[in-house]
């Protein structure tokens, strides 16, 4: 990084990037928004999506910045066995077995505080958890793909990996949403 | 390392920051689950919200990134009274950013729906949201951010570990919150 920071030179290396991300998010925006009715005819579901967004882009950041630590530190093998590999893997379902059931309960309870019972309890916990477990396995597989072609590509993956693996994970964790939704309401 | 310790130790790590991401993300979904009004009113709203949202990560999180390293390298001092001359620079290049890419999630996601012939609100609601919402989360962010990175400085925390978990525990809320105002001021100004 430059020690001279100036508004231009911030600006050059970062607004690209940003725009990339955004029509890749306007694309997840325009899925979400195809589903308006049954969100907005159950609020509930509306409440879970910025908590099914975020937890879904923080498990990919977290995984796809310690699967680049650890390559850059060479302990990271690019085969199913490898320890490093699995176990962040595991411990990626773990987090998404904990997480997502307890947003949709949080959800749940905020929106009964509010007095509305549309959906009960089981439901959008289910949703929260499936969505959630599905994405885990998404996730899974976007960081580690992207931290393999990165290398691949030789790029930095702490440049390139973790905007790329929380982008779509955003994207993706509404995809997957919607169609936990579809299936269960 | 075995499976299980690798597995373990990511778990732990991870959790602590995770579940406060989370436990704020149900905030914002309380005031995103209050606009069934607003989404109604202004079709096209929900279009940009992820986009909004996104944005408002990336460049609030690299606001304060930047701010941690420039604290670190000792280029900047974790003045709050009279910033210095790159904490201008920094705070008005995120500034420029945030406000620009909202303009254009705006003016992309109306010109996508309208070419797939979705319907939607006028180019001008949009515009408003998108701005509305650009210049307060921004501003609102920008003061959570340094107020945070330099007070914890100051007092020994690591600005790298808190930067981040800041943006993503009140970035949503401050990003919905702000795109309401925006809707209703769209609204009530009866540009929908």
């Amino acid at each position: 990084m430059p020690e001279e920071w100036s508004v231009r030179g911030i600006v050059a290396a970062t607004f690209p990037l940003l725009a990339v991300l955004t029509v890749v998010e306007l694309w997840g925006g325009l899925v979400l928004d195809g589903s308006r009715a049954v969100l907005t005819q159950y609020p509930t579901l509306l409440t879970l999506v910025p908590g099914i967004i975020a937890v879904a882009g923080n498990l990919g950041s977290v995984l796809a910045s310690r699967l680049s630590t650890a390559f850059h530190l060479g302990t990271l093998a690019f085969a199913p066995t490898d320890d490093e590999l699995a176990g962040n893997a595991a411990a990626t379902l773990a987090l998404a077995a904990t997480l997502f059931p307890a947003v949709g309960a949080g959800a749940w309870v905020a929106r009964y505080a509010l007095g509305d019972v549309a959906l009960g309890l089981g439901t959008v916990v289910f949703i929260a958890a499936a969505s959630g477990l599905l994405l885990a396995v998404v996730a899974v597989a976007i960081a580690a793909s992207a931290t393999y072609a990165a290398f691949q590509l030789q790029l930095d993956p702490d440049d390139v990996v973790v905007p790329v693996v929380t982008t779509t994970c955003d994207v993706l964790g509404v995809v997957v949403f919607l169609l936990v939704v579809g299936a269960t309401v | 390392m075995p499976i299980r310790a690798v597995a373990e130790e990511a778990y732990r790590e991870a959790l602590g920051i995770l579940v406060l991401s989370a436990a704020a993300s149900v905030f914002s979904g309380l005031v995103l689950g209050g606009m069934e009004h607003e989404l109604t009113v202004v079709p096209g709203l929900l279009t940009v919200v992820p986009a909004l949202l996104a944005t408002r990560g990336s460049v609030y999180g690299s606001l304060g990134a930047r701010l941690a390293t420039g604290l670190h390298q000792g280029l900047v001092d974790p003045e709050l009274s009279v910033p210095d001359r790159r904490v201008r620079s920094a705070v008005a290049a995120a500034m420029l950013n945030g406000v620009v890419i909202s303009a254009v999630a705006a003016v992309a996601g109306y010109a996508i729906r309208e070419a797939l012939g979705l319907a939607v609100a006028p180019l001008a609601a949009l515009l408003i949201v998108a701005l509305v919402a650009g210049v307060l989360s921004g501003a609102g962010l920008t003061l959570v951010v340094i107020v945070t990175v330099f007070v914890g400085f100051r007092r020994g925390l690591n600005p790298d570990a808190l930067a981040g978990p800041v943006v993503t525990t009140t970035g949503d809320v401050i990003g919905i919150a702000t795109m309401l105002a925006g809707a209703r001021l769209a609204i009530a100004a009866g540009v929908v």
